[in-house]
């Protein structure tokens, strides 16, 4: 199953390297990962999906409290909440192509950011889900690049992830 | 305020962290600190021949003591040599600070000479580390590596220092910190109290009930509180080879060790149990044999300092978080008050009797010396050495071992009363552990019976400390059981691989021990007769002021037994000899 945890971390020399190093050191999975300051900079916000059932999932919380500088840890995926993943894509538009593009981004609600001659860059935000669907959509365009932000995730409502 | 160098902070910081030895070696990226520590003369430094004795002595120390060890080490090769030892404090949750010189911060990451990125090599065999930024830092980051290492599950921290940092000419006020709060580390101070009674429930409703403890006990200083536990129940009690001596190992209801070589009737009694208890113990794999096997019937509690223990490899009925000391205290009371409250008597007489019963026909039938040809080998059964080196030293000693089938012998026969005696790499099972280890007690410990059980290939793994030993005066007792083979290795190509001894032999190659040792300035003792090894065991250790390296020849065709069936195998699946199994 796949599961979103959200880690908040001392913003420390080689505090990220612990938590990636937890990961391949055991074996265990990081489908994507996002991490970034907080509005506290002594915070840093990470994002992992990874995925494994309950027990594996246990594992890895408790193995990424143990690490000194994990100030604390949540499963998103265990209560309501939104994740965001943002997705840059180059593709060739030329011709007839150029039109056929605009039109899914439109549907998708994305957004063209850079036009050159031969090539768009698209900006497309959403669930990670949407942005596989929007990749396929594309069809017969071709991709020339494509760059995932990784997956950003909050729980709804009262809860907050704070120190 | 004070004014002092980074070099002399990390001095004072040592001294005023109450530190009463430093295991080092001085090399390019540390020579500031060690001019400080030359100038300053107050905490005593012991000059090791090789990084990784500096670790292990260090390690050594903080097992026999409990008092967190101290090793310092310069950059790039002093801190790669450092490693073993410090993955081997890891493994064995041992609290140890590594201090390693750096290279000057402008070059970090170019390559300079003795350059080695230690925070990221040691990364995964650290509680942590911290790679010091500024001077000013010192104190804190020493004081925070101490308060980390040593509390929680306790682990070694490393603390690597550019050299620039602890430069003479700079100086900056010092004040060394009274208290250390991290918001992201609070280790916890007490069990759920809903649990403890839970456990106590339990406990208290077994039939065939088993205390299984581990390292944690003894690390958690939990040792009494699990004696007064076990007792008042009267429920068997079995150790963990980290765990022996966390319940007296001559008292009756001691079943002794458990696991790979473990006692026959310590593995019999896990696996037919219904209530484990299992305190500060990992259920290593060295432990369960197959997983999927173990214990079928058993229920298990499980208390650990470290939540990650739990449910890791089993799942767990009642998971207890905290303190092992503080829970087994509470525990104790629990118990005591559900047995007063209780409408009948609890636990039932009846079937602790019957398990009692089960217990002792298993002991009489297989116990230790089952199959052993005692006596009737012309060679020397390492068995029996054990057996006089308990006598030789009244049980009294601090016994440090090697890895190999020493080692299980030693486990098997010297039998622990108290913690913080027998002192081994359990986790990471590292060959040239012993001497080191043992120079680490010994110097603590002057008045303490140091004995280093060790075989050919261990002791040649850190045999340049004999130099060590001369040096600081370290009147260790070796004890080499000597069979011309890497005789672990050997016993396992016997069992798996048809007797192909690849690479397990010695070939005639062995030095003259003996003279070795005199070359050291040492005494140098051969023993090849059973009629003499008590009597020179005896000699060796009347000799207080003197190293004694006894070189006993023993069967080198014998196997440890029992040994669990791999793979595929229960805990109730043994070899018992070379012949029989269960
Ligand atoms: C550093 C290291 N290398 C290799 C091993 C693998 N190993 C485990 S036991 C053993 C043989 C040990 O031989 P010896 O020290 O002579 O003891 P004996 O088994 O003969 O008592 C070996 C090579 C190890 N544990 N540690």
């Amino acid at each position: 199953m796949r599961r979103i945890l959200s880690v908040l971390l001392e913003n420390e020399s080689g505090a990220l390297s612990r938590v990636v190093g937890l990961f391949s050191q055991r074996g265990y999975n990081i489908e994507s990962l996002n991490v970034a300051p907080t509005d506290d900079h002594s915070l840093s916000r990470l994002t992992v999906t990874t995925t494994g059932d309950d027990l594996k999932i246990e594992q890895i919380t408790k193995h990424l409290n143990k690490i000194v500088d994990v100030v604390k840890v949540v499963d998103l995926t265990e209560g309501a909440h939104v994740e965001r993943d943002t997705l840059l894509v180059k593709v060739r538009a030329v011709d007839a192509q150029r039109d056929e593009v605009k039109r899914t981004v439109e549907i998708f609600r994305g957004q063209i950011i850079d036009v050159g001659p031969m090539t768009y860059i698209v900006q497309l935000t959403g669930p990670s889900e949407k942005l596989d669907s929007f990749l396929q959509a594309l069809g017969e365009t071709e991709v020339l690049e494509v760059v995932r932000s990784g997956v950003a995730g909050m729980a709804r409502g009262e809860k907050v992830l704070s120190p | 305020m004070e004014m002092l160098s980074g070099g002399e902070m990390i001095v004072r910081a040592l001294e005023d962290e109450g530190v009463e030895y430093i295991f080092g070696y001085p090399g390019g990226a540390a020579l500031h600190i060690y001019d400080a520590l030359f100038k300053a003369e107050k905490v005593p430094h012991i000059l090791v021949r090789h990084e990784q004795a500096a670790t292990h002595a260090a390690d050594g120390y903080a097992r026999a003591t409990g008092k967190p060890g101290v090793a310092l080490v310069t950059s790039g090769p002093g801190a790669t040599n450092a490693i073993t030892g410090i993955a081997t404090a890891y493994m064995d949750s041992i609290p140890l600070v590594v201090i390693s010189g750096q290279v000057q911060s402008h070059l970090i990451g170019e390559d300079a000479f003795q350059e080695t990125d230690m925070i990221g090599i040691s990364r995964p065999i650290v509680k942590h580390s911290f790679l010091v930024q500024k001077p000013e830092d010192i104190p804190s980051t020493i004081k925070k590596a101490f308060f980390i290492a040593s509390t929680g599950r306790p682990g070694p921290v490393v603390v690597d220092i550019p050299k620039d940092l602890t430069a003479p000419e700079h100086k900056f006020p010092y004040e060394y910190p009274e208290t250390v709060s991290l918001r992201s580390y609070q280790p916890s101070d007490k069990g759920h109290s809903g649990q403890i009674r839970k456990a106590a429930r339990m406990l208290l409703g077994a039939k065939r009930p088993i205390i299984y403890a581990g390292g944690g006990v003894i690390q958690g200083e939990g040792c009494a509180q699990l004696t007064a536990l076990a007792r008042r129940l009267n429920y068997p009690v079995t150790n963990t080879l980290m765990g022996l001596g966390a319940y007296p190992g001559s008292d009756r209801q001691f079943v002794g060790m458990l696991g790979m070589h473990g006692f026959y009737e310590a593995n019999m009694a896990m696996h037919h149990s219904d209530v484990i208890l299992a305190v500060g113990a990992r259920f290593d794999d060295r432990v369960t044999n197959t997983v999927s096997k173990f214990c079928p019937g058993a229920k298990i509690i499980h208390i650990d300092i470290d939540p990650a223990s739990i449910a890791k490899i089993v799942p767990v009925d009642i998971p207890i978080v905290g303190p092992v000391a503080t829970i087994l205290a509470e525990l104790d009371k629990q118990v005591t008050l559900q047995m007063e409250s209780a409408e009948r008597a609890l636990p039932d007489a009846d079937s602790l009797e019957k398990w009692w019963q089960q217990i002792d026909s298993w002991r009489e039938a297989h116990g230790l010396w089952h199959g052993r040809h005692y006596g009737e080998s012309a060679s020397i059964m390492p068995q029996d050495a054990i057996r006089a080196l308990y006598e030789a030293t009244h049980g009294e000693a601090y016994v440090t071992s090697d890895v190999g089938q020493h080692q299980m012998f030693a486990a098997q026969y010297y039998k622990f009363d108290y913690p913080r005696r027998w002192i081994n790499s359990g986790g990471l099972g590292t060959m040239g552990f012993g001497l080191p280890a043992a120079m680490g007690i010994k110097i603590a410990l002057p008045d303490a019976d140091v004995a280093c059980v060790t075989g050919e290939g261990s002791i040649q793994m850190n045999i340049q400390e004999l130099s060590t030993c001369s040096q600081y005066g370290c009147p260790v007792k070796i004890i080499n059981l000597r069979n011309d083979y890497l005789g672990m290795v050997k016993q396992w190509q016997d069992m798996q691989y048809e007797g192909r001894y690849s690479e397990s032999h010695y070939a005639a190659s062995l030095p003259d021990f003996v003279k070795l040792a005199e070359a050291y300035g040492h005494v140098g003792m051969e023993v090849k007769n059973q009629s003499d090894l008590l009597p020179a065991m005896k000699e060796a250790f009347a000799l207080k002021d003197k190293l004694v390296f006894m070189d006993i020849h023993i069967d080198p065709d014998e196997h440890v037994y029992p040994m669990m069936v791999a793979p595929n195998g229960a805990m109730k699946d043994m070899w018992l000899s070379k012949t029989e199994r269960t």
